[in-house]
């Protein structure tokens, strides 16, 4: 049964599950563990960014393809339900035409910047997808009447979803909110860690570790790699409908932003490329440093946490899980 | 039946295979031989599709596969194994070996089903290792193999892509003496169905001698002797041209 939910996939590792299993309760059990709108605000963050971290590694980890677009993917997701819920009212049929319409449009997107350049080299293909996004940034901060420009759009959630609501005692909107977060996200997870244990999984690794000889054993490489563009497109602009779903505001910088870009790429290369998991403890430690760090070391937190990646980066090269799975 | 019919590739003004017209027939062996730079490996990467032909044609079993990519070559039977092992390093030996058993089976594009759960593709892998005597190291990292190891890996795989022409790129380059029958009895064995038509390069005169059905050499890019091995091997345009060239290598 757990082998089957995680695709055979087992940590490997006592100390690894241990952190897992931190994770999935702390997060399981946040509303009431921490109580409070910052900390659980910061759960839910947390669960989107595992999301948007796990779906960049099935890109950069497993298939080798190197994107900087991935954030655009995640904007499309969040602008989808923002732009729903502000133009068509603040009910479950907005909620649901923006998660379809951002999904198909990065879908379509995907497939399109996959099939057009993925069959030149690495390189050349992060310059292309860098001018997507950034061509792309500039659409959302000018077409102001659609997207609010850079101030972003304010708009109401269902009415389930708001602090107002208040269906038991101790248990408002917000919680329900939180585990709807939450649930996909688990979800979400174990499809992509099913996807990347499956039989198509095994071709994405055959990929990055040797694309020409996948070519001469059959494999039509630009398909696979197409595809797992759209998978993990999907799966960000999926991440993004939830952060809208969660925060009720969607702006450039909290979406889009190449910040969040450089953020996501730690937080796989620190959790370690190529496991799933990696991502995962990678977005809990990104996600809480940036939260806490400042309240624990004061002003000069972001230069502390530039010292701990390089050092990260030095000492564990595979990063925490590759480090935790070594015998 | 494979074909090659004036194929010549061309870098810059050079052309590395020049003309090249030749045919194949199941149940046969031919080696391919010539001094180094002779365009041997050239003229493989233009039958198994890694380079596009400047002109002439490629041919199997009549059509004309000249425009097919590489992978669509294999999956209709074309199989290559390379002269540099050219393996998926950080994966299992298995692994390396039931990629290939996959291609065909149509499963490569599930991604909801555990490839665990696809027994019967790693049971073949496995039976594919056995014969290239690698069964005991299945679960070896295929960069961590020694050399002579990752050569029958190289082999293996070729062996599970099971093709309808076989065709081996120096299979024993670099094998220590002891290793090179494993790979000699595997290619005897393919020839001994007598329906998979078998193409090698190989340096080895005895190898060449004792294993093929026919020879044909290459100098310069384009093809210069064709016939029996005893023959061949005795001819003069041979004796100046290989044997020359061997001199200086």
């Amino acid at each position: 049964m757990l082998r089957a939910l995680l695709s055979d996939d087992l940590p490997r590792s006592r100390w690894l599950a241990i952190v897992l299993l931190v994770i999935l309760l702390g997060l399981a059990f946040a509303p009431f563990l921490f109580p409070g709108a910052k900390s659980l605000n910061v759960a839910a963050k947390i669960c989107v960014f595992i999301v948007l971290a796990a779906s960049f590694d099935l890109l950069l980890g497993y298939t080798g393809i190197v994107s900087f677009a991935h954030t655009m993917f995640f904007g499309i997701g969040a602008y989808g339900v923002a732009i729903a819920l502000t133009r068509l009212g603040a009910g479950w049929d907005s909620v649901a035409l923006g998660v379809a319409g951002g999904l198909a449009l990065a879908i379509v997107l995907a497939a399109l910047i996959g099939l057009f350049s993925l069959r030149v080299r690495t390189i050349f293909f992060a310059m292309i997808t860098l001018a997507v996004a950034s061509a792309f940034l500039i659409l959302a901060s000018q077409l102001s009447d659609l997207t609010g420009g850079e101030d972003g759009l304010n708009y109401r959630l269902p009415l389930a979803l708001r602090a107002s609501f208040r269906p038991f005692d101790g248990v408002n909107g917000r919680v329900l909110d939180y585990y709807l977060v939450y649930v996909v996200s688990l979800a979400l997870v174990l499809m992509l860690l099913r996807i990347v244990n499956s039989p198509f999984g095994s071709v994405l690794m055959a990929i990055r570790e040797n694309p020409f000889r996948a070519e001469a054993i059959g494999y039509r490489t630009v398909v696979y790699r197409t595809l797992a563009s759209c998978i993990a497109a999907a799966t960000a602009a999926l991440a993004g409908a939830l952060l809208a779903l969660w925060s009720s505001q969607t702006n450039p910088d909290t979406t889009l932003s190449f910040d969040i870009m450089v953020d996501i790429l730690l937080m796989v290369v620190i959790g370690g490329m190529g496991t799933m998991y990696g991502a995962a403890i990678g977005a809990v430690l990104l996600v809480l440093a940036q939260n806490y760090l400042q309240a624990l070391v004061g002003d000069r937190w972001l230069l502390w946490l530039g010292v701990a990646f390089i050092l990260c980066v030095y000492f564990f090269p595979t990063g925490i899980v590759g480090r935790l799975r070594r015998r | 039946m494979l074909e090659t019919h004036a194929l010549t590739i061309r870098f810059g003004g050079h052309a590395a295979v020049d003309g090249v017209t030749c045919a194949f027939k199941p149940g046969t062996l031919t080696s391919i031989v010539g001094p180094n730079g002779a365009g041997k490996t050239t003229y493989f990467n233009l039958i198994s599709g890694q380079l596009p032909a400047t002109s002439g044609t490629v041919r199997l079993n009549g059509e004309d596969i000249t425009a097919w990519a590489a992978p669509r070559r294999t999956r209709l039977g074309l199989g290559r194994a390379f002269q540099l092992t050219n393996l998926f390093p950080n994966l299992s030996a298995l692994e390396n070996v039931r990629l290939a058993v996959q291609v065909k089976s149509g499963k490569a594009l599930d991604l909801l089903s555990r490839t665990s759960t696809h027994r019967a593709l790693a049971d073949r892998a496995r039976e594919h290792l056995a014969a290239v005597s690698l069964a005991d190291r299945a679960e070896a990292i295929a960069a961590t193999l020694p050399h002579g190891d990752q050569r029958k890996l190289e082999v293996a795989i070729l062996l599970a892509l099971e093709p309808d022409i076989f065709m081996f790129d120096e299979p024993t380059a670099g094998m220590s003496v002891d290793e090179v029958p494993t790979i000699l009895d595997i290619i005897a064995t393919i020839k001994a169905r007598g329906d998979k038509t078998i193409l090698l390069v190989e340096h080895k005169m005895d190898v060449v001698r004792s294993l093929s059905d026919r020879i044909v050499v290459l100098h310069q890019g384009k093809l210069v002797a064709d016939g029996a091995p005893a023959e061949v091997i005795a001819s003069d345009i041979v004796r100046e041209a290989y044997l020359g060239g061997a001199a200086d290598g």
